[in-house]
């Protein structure tokens, strides 16, 4: 008898009506409940309160092309403070006609990051082509070979300086921050007090201060004569206070190991930096790729704190146009502008720790 | 089956040493774990280890490899005293293998990688030679076809095969199993059991750890009882079912043959 229940039971039945189409999405997702359908009606509310009138300032009522005198008479946004300022937002003091020079710098760090997306490409020949990228870009900023003109480092500023201020720090802050949480785990107890002192040390005190002992205090105990750039001071600050907060968070995915791993690792014969490379970092750095990639985020806008030591970075240049009287007024839409820079960095960021976080974790779920 | 087993359990005992373990004590703080073990395990030599929990089973095979430290006499492995000499510690486990409890494979790689990580990384094989290698030892266990998926998609007891297929790879003078099928569900137990008879029969020397009182008297030469950290009591399978001599290892059997 129970067989019979069972195969009637097995014919195809369509689902009711109000679970599937527009409505039942509605439904399910938007008005499921009381209190969801309040918040529902809210978010609507805000939004039709906020989104067109930002539409018509930004878009219907808006200028493009105008001098900053055409544009006070507008009822919308003043996007002209960007068309007419944009190269010196974007390339600060660095000399009007060699421009293209960090453009085309720019460009190759972009074609080499995007080209570093894909994990297939990780072999030798990306180090190399690297190499030759940040050479190349090196002597792009710099000049003073093949013909280009130099140009003085004080003149490197805006998103070239602030791209290079974020790429190197974060890039060499990692692995500094990975060797940091393995030596604060050493059995070594002079390594691990050192690695404490560190990290803590510099836990404790604000990026700005660590970039004012860079930029002032540092300089007064060097030799008369010796002077250090100050965008390879500034440089150094970052990626040691970045490398303290990364070393916590990658300790954390170390703790989370089993001893199991580390056991398991040891009894097929491979040393300590083999187990670590081969074993415990890959899982322990994936387990930590959000809060990583949280440090990174921070780090990239924390740039924009170079500014208190007169560096010219993005942020910067844009303020320093916004003094000029005939843009004075016109922030909203300045800080928009770069505002999109920002955004487009962190997401480009979280977006590909998305990625790779899938990728990495592909295949090992358990059933 | 048995009768290929006979002809293998004729080790002689006039052989040479594999390991030698000679009055060794360990602690743990204040708790002494180990109270003066000998043993000597000859070539070829197969011994299962039962007891009770918390007896120092899994502490004293753990110290072959230098898992755990002992603090007092020597334990010298095919002719290498280990020592804090870290060159030899690495020499010893590579030698050595060692099946836990729980597997304990790398869930980040494949099956495949799995196995080819000691050869490659340790013995510096070619990795087409330790694919191939692995791929034997994989038949070996009976898992071949699951060659190229993640730990985390297989079986306990096909997880646990696959862990005695990577220390087989590393060529081993010796093995160690923790308790190898005490994580296991019943079902998953013989499949295990089987792949660890058929080493035997190759002339595998091994340590094993177990509660699995079948497997004991099929396969080991001498089945040695532990109890608060010293080796009660050491004879035949048939000697140490039928006849036990200390009232500690009557107890235990009685508890564990119900
Ligand atoms: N790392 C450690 N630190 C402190 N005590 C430990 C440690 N490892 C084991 N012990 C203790 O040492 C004793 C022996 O442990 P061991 O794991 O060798 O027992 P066992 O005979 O294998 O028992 P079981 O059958 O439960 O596995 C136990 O009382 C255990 O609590
Ligand atoms: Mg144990």
């Amino acid at each position: 008898m129970e067989q019979a229940t069972f195969e009637t039971n097995i014919e195809d039945v369509k689902p009711p009506a109000t679970s599937v189409g527009v409505i039942g999405w509605v439904k399910q997702n938007l008005f499921n409940g009381w209190l969801n359908s309040i918040l529902t009606i809210f978010t609507f509310v805000v939004l039709w309160k906020i989104v067109p009138p930002f539409f018509r300032w930004a878009f219907i009522d808006s200028v493009w092309n105008t001098t900053g005198q055409a544009c006070r008479h507008a009822a919308g946004a003043c996007w002209s403070i960007v068309s007419a300022n944009y190269r010196f937002i974007i390339f600060g003091f660095y000399p009007y006609d060699q421009q293209w020079r960090p453009f085309l710098a720019m460009m190759i760090l972009f074609g080499l990051l995007f080209y570093s997306r894909n994990r297939k490409h990780w072999k030798k020949s990306l180090g190399y082509a690297w190499i030759l990228g940040l050479f190349t870009m090196g002597l792009l900023m710099k000049g003073g070979l093949f013909g280009l003109v130099p140009v003085e480092t004080t003149k490197w500023g805006g998103l070239p300086l602030t791209l290079l201020l974020s790429v190197f720090g974060l890039t060499a802050a990692y692995p500094l921050g990975v060797v940091l949480a393995l030596g604060r785990r050493s059995k070594l107890p002079a390594i691990k007090v050192l690695c404490i002192l560190y990290i803590e040390l510099i836990r404790g005190v604000p990026l700005i201060s660590l970039l004012f002992m860079s930029s002032i205090i540092f300089p007064l105990f060097l030799p008369e004569g010796i002077t250090i750039n100050k965008i390879l001071r500034a440089q150094v600050a970052i990626i040691l206070f970045t490398a303290a907060y990364i070393a916590e968070v990658v300790r954390g995915g170390l703790q989370a190991m089993s001893r199991g791993q580390y056991e398991a690792a040891e009894s097929l014969g491979l040393n300590y930096y083999l187990t670590m490379r081969l074993v415990i970092l890959p899982q322990a750095l994936k387990i930590v790729i959000p809060p990583t990639v949280s440090i990174l985020i921070s780090a990239f806008k924390d740039t924009s704190l170079v500014v208190i030591i007169a560096l010219w970075d993005l942020l910067k240049t844009t303020q320093s146009v916004l003094s000029n009287p005939e843009w004075m007024g016109f922030s909203r839409e300045a800080y928009i502008f770069i505002a999109i820079f920002y955004f487009l960095g962190c997401f480009s960021m979280s977006n590909y720790s998305r990625k790779l976080e899938k990728e990495l974790s592909a295949g090992e779920e358990s059933r | 089956m048995n009768e290929a087993l006979e002809k293998n359990m004729k080790y002689r005992s006039s052989d040479e040493a594999m390991i030698e373990i000679i009055d060794v004590h360990k602690w743990f703080g204040d708790f002494h774990v180990l109270r003066g073990i000998n043993l000597t395990v000859h070539k070829q030599e197969r011994i299962v280890i039962c007891g009770p929990s918390g007896s120092g089973k899994s502490t004293l095979i753990r110290c072959i490899n230098r898992l755990e430290e002992h603090h007092r006499g020597r334990i010298i492995v095919d002719g290498t005293e280990l020592t804090n000499n870290i060159k030899n510690i690495e020499k010893i486990r590579a030698e050595v293998g060692m099946v836990f409890q729980h597997f304990n494979l790398f869930p980040h790689l494949t099956i495949l990688d799995n196995l080819t990580l000691g050869p490659i990384w340790v013995r510096k094989i070619p990795k087409a030679k330790a694919e191939e290698a692995a791929m034997y030892y994989l038949e070996k266990v009976h898992i071949a076809e699951q060659a190229h998926k993640y730990p985390g998609q297989l079986s306990g007891g096909q997880q646990q095969r696959v862990a005695i297929a990577r220390s087989l790879c590393m060529n081993p003078k010796v093995m160690l199993f923790d308790e190898p099928t005490s994580a296991l569900d019943p079902e998953m137990i013989k499949e295990v059991l089987d792949v660890m008879i058929e080493l035997a029969q190759e002339g595998m020397t091994m340590i094993v750890v177990t509660h699995e009182m079948g497997f004991a008297r099929s396969v080991a030469h001498r089945v040695l009882f532990m109890d608060f950290g010293q080796i009660v009591e050491g004879n035949t399978p048939q000697e140490f079912f039928d006849n036990p001599k200390h009232e500690r290892t009557k107890l235990f059997l009685s508890q564990i043959l119900h």
